[in-house]
């Protein structure tokens, strides 16, 4: 029972700080510090960085490009991260697509796809969630029909909707979970299916969100043609492939290290804004209070997530306890918005769009709160709502 | 880093689990409560002699096996678990602590005493008008040629009808709640000025109002450095709040597992009552806090090896984590019970009661969260 870190951990820690320090792009910072949005290639030149350093995909089997690394290297990695205001690696090709590739794909598919999602090479996009199928994923209507084609090729014709699709705009490739058997039971007949998303019948329509930015997307398919070798593991066995890339979204939600770093920014904050009684708002007792609590909280959530990450290290597989940390961690992230929005105070108000932080309205780090605040409800939605983990937790852990 | 448990760790929680469920049913535990003198010595005995347990987290030299606070925290939660009314915490976790830490003349003999079981010893440092202020003391120890004289009332002091000796704070100088002046003082429970008014308390134990009366005792009485004690208190204060944390940790898994199970049996409208949603989020709530308090208590644990500010720190989070846990899997075990959690005769509401009173023990948890901040700022008190 200690926290000590072994001397090579340490080495670890000086070579990863040392490596953002030097590395990560100055102009990327820059746009960052001044809260512009980013652009496509804002996210793939650090990509393509930690891709050339043999950072990009540490948690892929080595053969692929995997670090190799230890549970403690990769929390320390983590840390280092946040530490360093670094934008993180996009999780739709590396987190999410790579782990059904290696684990389910064939020999070909890997060759084809793996090398380019490490190097970041191709934005993929995830086709998931329809109109009518959210928490209850299963239930999902988007068709595919198998063809053969006139080239005498076998082909999937699909045809269906799309939603939330995270930074679809951007994407040159998506995966998709499509029914391909409407009569069985509704897990049963479903397919994994990668779409290049420049194929003819492909159309990705913008949803601007409450807060007012574009992430998310609608993606309609009119009779979109996929090759049939595009299909990942068996027709109709897709629900299993979607099912061990859920676990992985999960995995990494936590986000421990950078709800660290998001209570130093609301400390920071609240100690230049001012209480209603003078003095610095981080005095105000019933401030002062929440953060507090969410100190204690957020240490709770770290010593669960290290004893995952320990188990892990003494052979035992990341659990169940995924969906506690994502339930914990995602509220964690939602009440550090809250309180930062709450320092903000009048000048939470003011909605000044791009390019906000050179209006000279209110300070400066007032600005986007609200909107990182609205835009934050989304955590507890996405990636299986809180209430679907509660729904596993009972399941899984408690035999309910 | 490291979140397993040694060897001796693991089988040292397989003996306590394997005795405690051969011999502290909890129809035993309740026939033992309600009579005299409330408490088992042969357990005692039992513990000293056929487990060896007294002496886990002493040093070899001392005449231990050479264990510490992690072997602490794995025998509480065990206690935990049975609901265990012996003393060990006051005994070796406090007891020994001070003597560890103070290192009185005269240490060595008692711990000895101790890990034969022949020492039981009881902490009166609370006292009516103090609340949770380990330092607001009205209990006064005036020196008396080359010792002392003490005089005062300590309040609640958990284990004392059945205590050998008593660790007493008093106040050798400084006014009723300053930081100096603060001395820490072992007396045998049968010396000439000690009376004590005896009673149950809700959640199972004795305790007793003591009463100090010229009560005389020499130099070597005094543990730690004259009217300088309250750090060693502090220090002390930290490793029984781990303690019951882990103790915690024990009953809230009671509480959880019992509240799970009752549900799977229990049948409304035709169906288990833990088919029902509502339910089932309520108990993986219940769950979600266990988890987290158990986490919190290895926390407070590691911690306790730090610094002074990382002890305090994290013994006052994990304190604030279980005090909620203890609130809301108790009130909710109760809740989910339906009036069956309304009686005596079923065990969960003896462990509700018992994680009622730890909200309280050593601190509240909104004394231990505004310690917490004062500790935030980087102030040791």
């Amino acid at each position: 029972m200690n926290l000590d870190f072994s001397p090579e951990d340490n080495a670890f820690r000086e070579e990863a700080r040392a490596f953002l320090a030097q590395s990560y792009p100055k102009e990327l910072r820059e746009k960052q510090a001044r809260g512009e949005t980013l652009g496509k290639e804002d996210y793939l030149s650090w990509h393509r960085i930690l891709a050339k350093k043999g950072w990009a995909a540490p948690s892929w089997p080595k053969e692929w490009g995997g670090t190799d690394w230890t549970p403690t290297q990769k929390y320390i990695w983590s840390e280092e991260q946040a530490r360093a205001d670094t934008l993180g690696i996009l999780p739709f090709g590396v987190a999410m697509l790579a782990p059904v590739i290696y684990t389910f794909g064939t020999e070909e598919q890997k060759a084809k796809f793996l090398p380019d999602i490490r190097d970041g090479k191709i934005w993929w996009c995830q086709g998931y969630s329809e109109p009518g199928a959210g928490s209850d994923l299963a239930s999902l209507k988007t068709r595919a029909e198998r063809v053969t084609g006139d080239d005498g090729k076998e082909y999937y014709i699909v045809n269906g909707q799309k939603t939330w699709t995270t930074l679809g705009q951007h994407a040159d490739w998506g995966f998709f979970l499509v029914r391909t058997d409407p009569d069985s039971k509704p897990q049963a007949g479903i397919s994994f299916l990668l779409i290049d998303m420049k194929t003819p019948g492909i159309t990705v329509r913008p949803i601007i969100t409450l807060e007012g930015g574009h992430e998310v997307n609608d993606v309609f398919l009119d009779n979109v043609k996929v090759p049939v070798e595009n299909r990942v593991f068996h027709e109709n066995q897709g629900w299993t492939c979607a099912k061990a890339l859920l676990a992985h979204e999960r995995s990494g939600i936590a986000g421990v290290a950078r709800s660290k770093r998001g209570l130093e920014r609301v400390r920071e904050m609240a100690s230049t804004e001012l209480a209603d009684a003078g003095g610095a708002l981080l005095a105000d007792p019933f401030f002062k209070r929440k953060v507090a609590e969410l100190e204690i909280d957020l240490t709770a959530l770290e010593f669960t997530e290290l004893r995952t990450l320990a188990g892990e290290s003494s052979g035992k597989g990341p659990g169940t306890e995924s969906s506690i940390l994502k339930i914990k961690g995602t509220e964690i992230q939602q009440r550090l918005q809250e309180l930062a929005l709450e320092a903000a105070g009048h000048y939470g108000a003011p909605f000044l769009g791009e390019g906000g932080h050179n209006s000279g309205v209110g300070p400066l780090h007032s600005i986007d709160t609200a909107g990182d605040y609205f835009n934050g409800r989304k955590t507890s939605i996405y990636g299986g709502s809180n209430e679907i983990q509660r729904n596993i937790i009972a399941k899984m852990v408690l035999g309910l | 880093m490291d979140f397993s448990f040694t060897e001796e760790q693991s089988m040292l929680r397989d003996t306590v689990a394997s005795y405690l469920a051969d011999n502290y049913s909890f129809d035993q535990r309740r026939a033992a409560l309600k009579a005299e003198p409330g408490w088992r010595p042969q357990v005692w005995k039992a513990f000293a002699d056929e487990l060896g347990i007294l002496g886990a987290a002493f040093s070899e030299e001392q005449g231990g096996l050479g264990g510490g606070t992690t072997d602490n925290m794995v025998i509480m939660e065990e206690l935990g678990k049975a609901l265990v009314v012996e003393p060990y915490l006051p005994t070796v976790v406090i007891g020994g602590g001070f003597l560890k830490h103070g290192k009185p003349a005269g240490a060595d003999e008692l711990i000895g005493k101790i890990i034969a079981g022949e020492a039981i010893i009881a902490f009166a440092y609370a006292e009516p008008q103090g609340r949770y202020t380990w330092s607001d003391l009205k209990t006064t120890a005036k020196k008396d040629g080359a010792g002392y004289v003490l005089n005062g009332h300590k309040a609640v002091v958990i284990g004392a009808p059945y205590a050998t000796h008593l660790i007493v704070t008093a106040r050798t100088g400084g006014g009723q709640r300053e930081t100096q002046g603060v001395s820490v003082f072992i007396v045998p429970k049968d010396a000439k000025g000690v009376t004590t008014r005896d009673y149950p308390t809700v959640d199972g134990f004795r305790a007793s109002e003591v009463y100090f009366e010229n009560v005389a005792v020499g130099a070597e009485a005094m543990i730690g450095p004259e009217g300088q004690a309250l750090p060693l208190v502090e220090k002390v204060m930290d490793e029984a709040v781990a303690a019951t944390c882990a103790e915690a940790c024990g009953v809230l898994r009671q509480l959880h597992e019992g509240t799970v199970e009752y549900a799977r049996q229990r049948k409304q409208f035709g169906q288990p009552i833990s088919s029902f949603q509502v339910l089932q989020h309520r108990m993986v709530d219940m769950f979600i806090q266990l988890e987290q308090s158990i986490s919190m208590t290895y926390m407070a644990d590691i911690m306790l090896a730090g610094s002074d500010l990382e002890r305090a720190k994290g013994a006052s989070a994990a304190k604030v984590q279980i005090g909620k846990a203890c609130k809301f899997v108790g009130q909710n075990a109760i809740q989910i019970h339906g009036g069956m959690g309304m009686t005596d005769e079923m065990a969960i509401g003896h462990y509700f009661k018992r994680a009622t009173m730890i909200e309280a023990a050593f601190g509240s948890t909104d004394h231990h969260l505004a310690r917490y901040e004062i500790l935030s700022l980087g102030k040791v008190a």
